[in-house]
């Protein structure tokens, strides 16, 4: 009787290529040099050729109960089936890139499908050369490393971040498209389970003084991005995260740190940030002033203009999806930066009538929350809605509410109902007259 | 004499339990937070200097510098016109000069704005402009004008929106004081949950 040996050195000292216990390169590489002493005959690009094949996984076979499936790996991959990607809107530095929401489950992003938004591109920054500074109205001005970040006590969060020109295709009738997916309707959301040091421990640490009133955030990137932040918030639940998901940030979430504002729009939460400034009045940056304030129709434009409103979106089913005739869980997100969403209600005959969604467990505040509903569809005509209620009572508006309320050439925070209109026949489009 | 020495046990009893409570309280209350944990380092002066290059409405920030209008329009041509076209109104990218739609601020009215905000029509103050371009512009090589140059070239974006005289000199002693036309436009943010949508 043989027994199969699974102890990875046996299997290089007996030069079984085709079964390197781990899939790294630089393994490979290593047990490549040792082929190549045994046979000088191969050279560089077969090996090469060979590692490759050794790292693409293997096709899918009639039945995988009839042969060994791969060997652990050092670093996991997707299913070769699958294939969610970002949608990249702005192919350059000043750019921004969509979560593919009707690709995914639950409420965690993946780390790697992340929305992008960035004004300079994303720096590389290395992390051992890395500073926060925290200077002005503060007792003590302190330098801090990320390994002095890493040294205070630690907590989680998972919430949301929220592009607050979000959904801005959802609103302005310019833009609006049938074919549109949600992705590329509301696809500047994700959410994360964010770790650092609360700002108020830092805040403490450099001995901030009770007048200060409002801090400078600075990002290191070539955009300079600078948001002045109410004191205020860093007291309540301001972070600086180094880690998302369970490792460390991704460079284009502000590796190797950025601030993080639960429930407020992105563009606060400063990446990359470097430097942190406290004073007793904002500082009236390009950003708070000229870009991220909202035009009112009374011909003023509303600042600092942080929170992202009650939010929900159908992920399934939207277009470019189609419903079969029978039981279809129509399922989607609901968030809100102001607490906690309470109720979803959903809508599938355009509005006439409303029914609570089932919300999933755990609802934490501002954060997303997954809901379904089942329905049964008939095979004709229907407008599917999803419309959030959070913890304040606030209920997601209408269109038609939003510009009544603050123009049609308003901008920023389109926290809307949408709609997807089902044609006979179950091909769903996004319904751009809701 | 029997009733005084058990008071006297009583009380020694309750001092030893009390001193036990006090003891234990801690681990009841849970693990300490100290006022300050004493990481970072001081930063000193000379780092802070440095690394504080933002400039506030008051005109804190600004160098002791100046810039010219025709300074400006050359140091435009040469670094600002590639992205922000000839007259700083053909792009491709952001639109700086114009006036559009005059005295009204209609951006919230009419959705045909929104492409149309610029420094003379929307931005509140003069010296974010100091702050941005010295900091972030221009885009292809971000802070490598000089002190005067950037004057110079706030004073040329500034003239071609017709908020100052083409013979103004922009310092840091005139910069704060120039007012912008939607200097009052903007208001505090007054939406707050609940029922009403704002």
């Amino acid at each position: 009787m043989t027994r199969r040996v699974t102890n990875s050195s046996e299997f290089v000292d007996k030069g079984e290529k085709e079964r390197v216990p781990s899939f790294s390169r630089r393994t490979l590489l290593a047990g490549a040099i040792g082929a190549v002493s045994a046979s000088l005959l191969e050279n560089a690009s077969t090996l090469r050729a060979q590692a490759n094949a050794l790292i693409q996984p293997p096709g899918a076979i009639d039945d995988p109960g009839k042969a060994q499936g791969h060997i652990p790996t050092e670093l996991g991959e997707r299913s070769p089936f699958e294939h969610p990607r970002r949608r990249i809107n702005r192919p350059a530095p000043s750019g921004e890139s969509e979560t593919p929401l009707q690709d995914l489950f639950g409420t965690i992003t993946p780390s790697d499908l992340l929305f992008e938004r960035h004004h300079g591109g994303v720096p590389v920054i290395d992390p051992a050369r890395y500073t926060l500074l925290i200077h002005g109205m503060v007792d003590r001005p302190l330098k801090f490393t990320l390994a002095d970040l890493k040294r205070f006590p630690a907590i989680n969060r998972v919430c949301f971040i929220e592009c607050s020109g979000n959904g801005y295709r959802g609103f302005q009738t310019t833009t609006m498209k049938r074919d549109a997916t949600p992705s590329w309707i509301d696809g500047l959301l994700s959410t994360s389970e964010w770790t650092g040091v609360p700002l108020a421990t830092l805040f403490r640490e450099a001995g901030a003084s009770p007048d200060a009133k409002w801090f400078l955030a600075e990002g290191s990137d070539a955009a300079h991005m600078t948001r002045s932040i109410p004191v205020e918030k860093a007291l309540d639940d301001a972070m600086i995260v180094y880690a998302q998901n369970g490792e460390a940030i991704r460079p284009e979430q502000g590796y190797p740190a950025r601030l993080l504002l639960p429930g407020w729009e992105g563009n606060s939460q400063v990446k990359w940030i470097k430097r942190i400034e406290l004073a007793k009045e904002p500082f009236m940056t390009r950003e708070e002033t000229s870009k991220y304030t909202d035009p009112l129709a009374n011909g003023t434009a509303r600042m600092f203009s942080f929170v992202m409103d009650a939010k929900s979106l159908i992920t399934f089913p939207a277009f470019p999806a189609t419903v079969s005739k029978g039981w279809c869980v129509i399922t989607g997100l609901a968030w809100s930066g102001r607490g906690k969403i309470r109720r979803v209600e959903v809508s599938t005959d355009g509005g006439n009538n409303w029914t609570n969604a089932e919300l999933q467990s755990p609802i934490l505040s501002k954060c997303t929350t997954r809901f379904r509903h089942a329905w049964k569809y008939d095979g004709g005509e229907a407008l599917l809605m999803s419309r959030a209620v959070d913890e304040t009572g606030y209920v997601q508006p209408t269109r038609a509410q939003l510009v009544a309320a603050r123009g049609a050439g308003t901008f920023y925070h389109m926290n809307n109902i949408r709609g997807w209109k089902v044609e006979r026949g179950g091909k769903v489009f996004f319904h751009v007259e809701t | 004499m029997l009733r005084r020495s058990v008071v006297l046990a009583l009380v020694l009893l309750l001092l030893v339990v009390g001193a036990a409570l006090i003891d234990l309280w801690p681990r009841f209350r849970g693990s300490q937070v100290p006022d300050r944990f004493g990481f970072g380092t001081p930063a000193t002066r000379e780092e802070i200097r440095q690394a504080d290059t933002d400039v506030t409405p008051d005109g804190r920030g600004l160098p002791h510098d100046s810039g010219t209008v025709s300074q400006g329009e050359s140091v435009y041509r040469l670094r600002c016109a590639g992205c922000h076209g000839a007259t700083g109104t053909e792009g491709p990218f952001d639109r700086l000069v114009g006036r559009e739609p005059g005295d009204r601020f209609d951006f919230g009215r009419d959705p045909k704005f929104l492409a149309k905000r610029t420094i003379g029509n929307y931005w509140p103050y003069a010296t974010t402009l100091y702050d941005y371009i010295n900091r972030a512009m221009p885009f292809d090589a971000p802070g490598s004008l000089s002190s005067s140059e950037v004057y110079s070239v706030v004073a040329y974006l500034l003239y071609r929106n017709q908020v100052i005289p083409g013979n103004a000199v922009v310092s840091d002693r005139t910069l704060p004081l120039v007012h912008m036309p939607a200097r009052d436009r903007f208001v505090v943010d007054n939406r707050q949950g609940g029922r009403s949508v704002r």
